[in-house]
């Protein structure tokens, strides 16, 4: 009885302290493993997610290596390249928006997050530029689509069967797609935490948001890390 | 004991989640996981009523042997949204989302679920994916058959493929959150004193379904992206005509779907194992066995998908590797039946309605788990594969298993759930008539299936007629069994005795709460200090006395 009284006093001055501890959690640490791991969780449904994609990719490319091989060669390996360099200056700048909160830094965080976002935005405009290529080149699967002609990078004297090659680039579209996708989703959560930043709701005590937010962040590079040689360099070695 | 001068105060009106707030923006903006329960239940309730309509229209087709009711192409209709929507819309929901979210934070001695706002979301999503759903339903519907196979869904079939797959879609990502709000839940908002050796066995079946909902719905869903795909821009991921791979759709599909079934199943062991201890009186029996079958079962579940695959084209050895997997996973599967045999031996057992609903759960999932090791051996599968003998495997385990189950926990939990009593004579008719309704329903079918009835055929040959008529006799029968709980389940709220707070002198937290709780469960946090399933020492304290029942 008494026990329970104790904690109920240190519960209700917990919360009389921390606006920001939602009432069914009892103290800040709880709410912010409970964060941390339902944020790790999602994660985990989402490499499941991609998984099932990756999964068709390394079939099709086992079928069809050499098509694949032609066609991973009419992908723009230095855009793709750039685009990598953006990602991970940005999961720096989100690394730096961390720190910078946690040592009440306010102006460093908050212009770390606005760069996160402006690589966020240049990494989605790079891709945009991609797409267009592809437009213009009738690499678009569809009705449109046209790869006839095409050599095979180490039989250069065969063809790639454009089918299989039309696979290849439904892939392409729809990995890099769901990449950018989440890129868009991400651009929304940084919005939201540079508001948070802006009102000042971060303190070095609490910034579960920022971290939980970053972890996103980072995985959504992750994917690309895996994305960018499977889908532009595979066959870049001669 | 502020519970009890609070009682004597005031004797009707003690403040709980239902009476708190009132007006429909209260419930549809709420954050409490008991009324997002009921939500999730009134939906629910409402979804297993459309498909089990079109299940008695399945039923009315097959009375005869001519296709005299519907058309062949409104039949594959019927039998597809049958089966979509009570696998993505009931039962995959079903226990996990009304009895999980009301009891989960109520077991583990928390206020809420860890992430409120998400699981009111994720009903919301259900909402969104059952309304596209339905209005798929009305404008044409579905005739791929549930299970979407291509290059049929991509490429041939002139229906609503795209709807339907992106309602799932939806409803998927409301199924991944609930497990996602569990395991967190489980994991960090435990009670002082509540280890997880006294976590109730309907805890670790739910721990182990979430992890399912969070590792296998991701997959259905990248796969229905890619159908949705191939359907709108004619790539060539399944189809063959255009270099793709149908068996990879296969793959897919059976990777999530396999784990799927377990879904349904492991919230409804984790039910009647909760009834079973407490009708029994005992400490179940091998807990720990109990608890790491749920995991095992969860695990395995990812490993044996291909068994639906027998004939579609995989390799011999494939099959061999993929049949004696799937003898594996019976394995924890009658661990867990034997340790419930083992629990009710020399126990002082009630036969009140859920231990009835129990009872059938044992006896109807004993027969479907052993005709899929039937299914699982690789010489009878390609005799019976597609047959009725498949359509009755899985009924005896969804309906007669995982309906058992939640039909059970509703009315163990129903005095907490709703504050009345239900009416125990009807309901143990109710239980009698869903167990003979069922066996006669889907019996037969097994012998139909034997004989070589294939499934998915709107007319057959007259000398199935007999088994098909007792089929649809005992369909209407069941029908019955489950529309009767629905009367007086909704005749108790009104009229029912106020329920006690514990009506079954059970143990678990649950019941150490007023009935029906306050919106945030308890008055103070509880500590544990207690075993899980201590009914000898409750029954010691109280003598034993019989519980009030309604
Ligand atoms: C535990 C709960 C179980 C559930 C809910 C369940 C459910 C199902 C369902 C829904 C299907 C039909 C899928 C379709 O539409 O084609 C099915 C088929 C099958 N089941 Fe089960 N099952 C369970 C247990 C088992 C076990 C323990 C085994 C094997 C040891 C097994 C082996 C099979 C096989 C081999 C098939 C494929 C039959 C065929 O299509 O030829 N099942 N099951
Ligand atoms: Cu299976």
């Amino acid at each position: 009885m008494s026990d329970s009284t104790v904690s109920a006093t240190v519960h209700g001055e917990a919360h009389a302290q921390n606006p920001a501890l939602l009432h069914h959690f009892a103290t800040e640490e709880q709410q912010r493993d409970a964060s941390n791991l339902g944020m790790w969780i999602f994660l985990a449904t989402e490499v499941m997610f991609f998984g099932g994609l990756f999964c068709a990719y390394l079939i099709y490319r086992g079928w069809y290596f050499d098509d694949f091989a032609a066609a991973s060669t009419s992908i723009d390996a230095l855009l793709g390249g750039t685009n990598t360099a953006v990602l991970i200056c940005s999961s720096l700048t989100v690394v730096l928006a961390i720190w910078a909160a946690q040592t009440s830094r306010r102006g460093m965080l908050l212009s770390m997050l606005v760069l996160t976002m402006i690589f966020g935005m240049a990494f989605l405009g790079i891709k945009g530029k991609e797409y267009k290529d592809k437009f213009d080149e009738h690499h678009v699967p569809g009705a449109s689509f046209s790869f006839d002609h095409v050599a095979i990078p180490s039989h250069p004297d065969q063809y790639a069967n454009p089918r299989h090659a039309e696979i290849f680039f439904a892939l392409y579209f729809i990995m890099t797609g769901l990449h950018a996708l989440h890129m868009i989703i991400g651009l929304g959560i940084f919005t939201w935490l540079l508001w948070m930043a802006w009102k000042r709701r971060f303190t070095p005590e609490y910034h579960t948001p920022l971290e939980i937010g970053g972890l996103y962040w980072h995985f959504v590079d992750i994917i690309w890390i895996y994305l960018f040689p499977l889908l532009y360099l595979i066959d870049r070695h001669q | 004991m502020s519970m009890a001068t609070a009682t004597a105060v005031k004797p009707v009106e003690r403040e709980n989640y239902l009476n708190k707030e009132y007006g429909v923006g209260s419930w549809l903006l709420t954050t409490d996981h008991k009324r997002i329960a009921l939500l999730y239940l009134i939906s629910i309730t409402f979804f297993f009523f459309i498909g089990g309509f079109f299940a008695l229209l399945i039923r009315l087709e097959l009375l005869t042997p001519a296709g005299d009711l519907v058309q062949a192409d409104t039949y594959n209709k019927l039998f597809t949204q049958h089966g979509q929507i009570m696998v993505f819309f009931f039962l995959i929901p079903s226990i996990p989302a009304v009895l999980g979210n009301f009891l989960v934070p109520m077991m583990v001695g928390a206020k809420d679920l860890a992430f409120p706002r998400i699981n009111l979301l994720s009903w919301y999503l259900y909402i969104i994916g059952g309304a596209m759903m339905v209005h798929c339903m009305l404008t044409g519907g579905v005739d791929t058959g549930w299970t979407f196979y291509t290059p049929f869904s991509t490429a041939f079939s002139n229906t609503k493929v795209i709807e339907a797959g992106l309602a799932i879609f939806v409803a998927g990502f409301s199924s991944i959150l609930t497990g996602l709000n569990f395991v967190v839940t489980i994991h960090r908002m435990r009670a002082p004193g509540m280890t997880w050796s006294r976590l109730p066995l309907f805890i670790w079946a739910h721990y182990a379904t979430s992890i399912i909902q969070i590792l296998g719905t991701p997959i259905i869903a990248i796969t229905l992206v890619l159908v949705i795909a191939e359907r709108a821009l004619h790539l060539g991921i399944f189809d063959p005509k255009l270099g793709g791979d149908p068996l990879l759709f296969q793959h897919l599909f059976w990777f999530y779907s396999h784990p799927a079934v377990y879904i349904m199943i492991l919230p409804s062991m984790g039910v009647v194992t909760e009834i079973i201890a407490c009708f029994a009186r005992k400490r179940i029996f091998g807990y720990s066995f109990v608890a790491f079958s749920s995991i095992a079962i969860a695990v395995f579940g990812f490993l044996v998908w291909a068994h639906h695959m027998f004939v579609a084209g995989i390799s011999v050895y494939a099959a061999l590797v993929f049949s004696i997997l799937s003898y594996a996973v019976a394995v924890p599967s009658a661990v867990k039946v034997f340790n419930w045999t083992a629990t009710l031996y020399k126990g002082s057992i009630r036969y009140d309605a859920p231990m009835l609903y129990a009872f059938g759960f044992i006896g109807l999932f004993t027969m479907g788990g052993l005709t899929g090791l039937f299914l699982a051996a690789l010489g009878i599968d390609v005799h019976v594969h597609d047959t009725y003998f498949v359509i009755a495997h899985f009924h005896y385990i969804m309906v007669g298993g995982a309906v058992m189950g939640y039909l059970g926990g509703m009315h163990f939990w129903w005095p907490k759930i709703s504050g009345k009593l239900y009416p125990e004579g009807w309901a143990r008719l109710a239980a009698l008539i869903v167990f003979i309704g069922f066996n006669l329903t889907f019996f037969p079918q097994f012998i139909l299936g034997y004989l070589g009835m294939p499934r998915r055929y709107y007319q057959y040959p007259p000398e199935f007629q007999v088994l098909n008529v007792l089929s649809t006799a005992g369909a209407t029968v069941l029908a019955v069994g489950y529309l009767l709980p629905m009367c007086y389940f909704l005749w108790s709220m009104r009229y029912g005795k106020p329920a006690p707070d514990n009506p079954w002198n059970a143990a678990g937290l649950e019941w150490q709460t007023q009935s029906p709780p306050t919106t945030f469960n308890f008055e103070k946090e509880p500590v544990v200090t207690w075993e899980a399933y201590n009914y000898e020492e409750i029954d010691a304290r109280t003598g034993g006395e019989a519980p009030i029942v309604g």
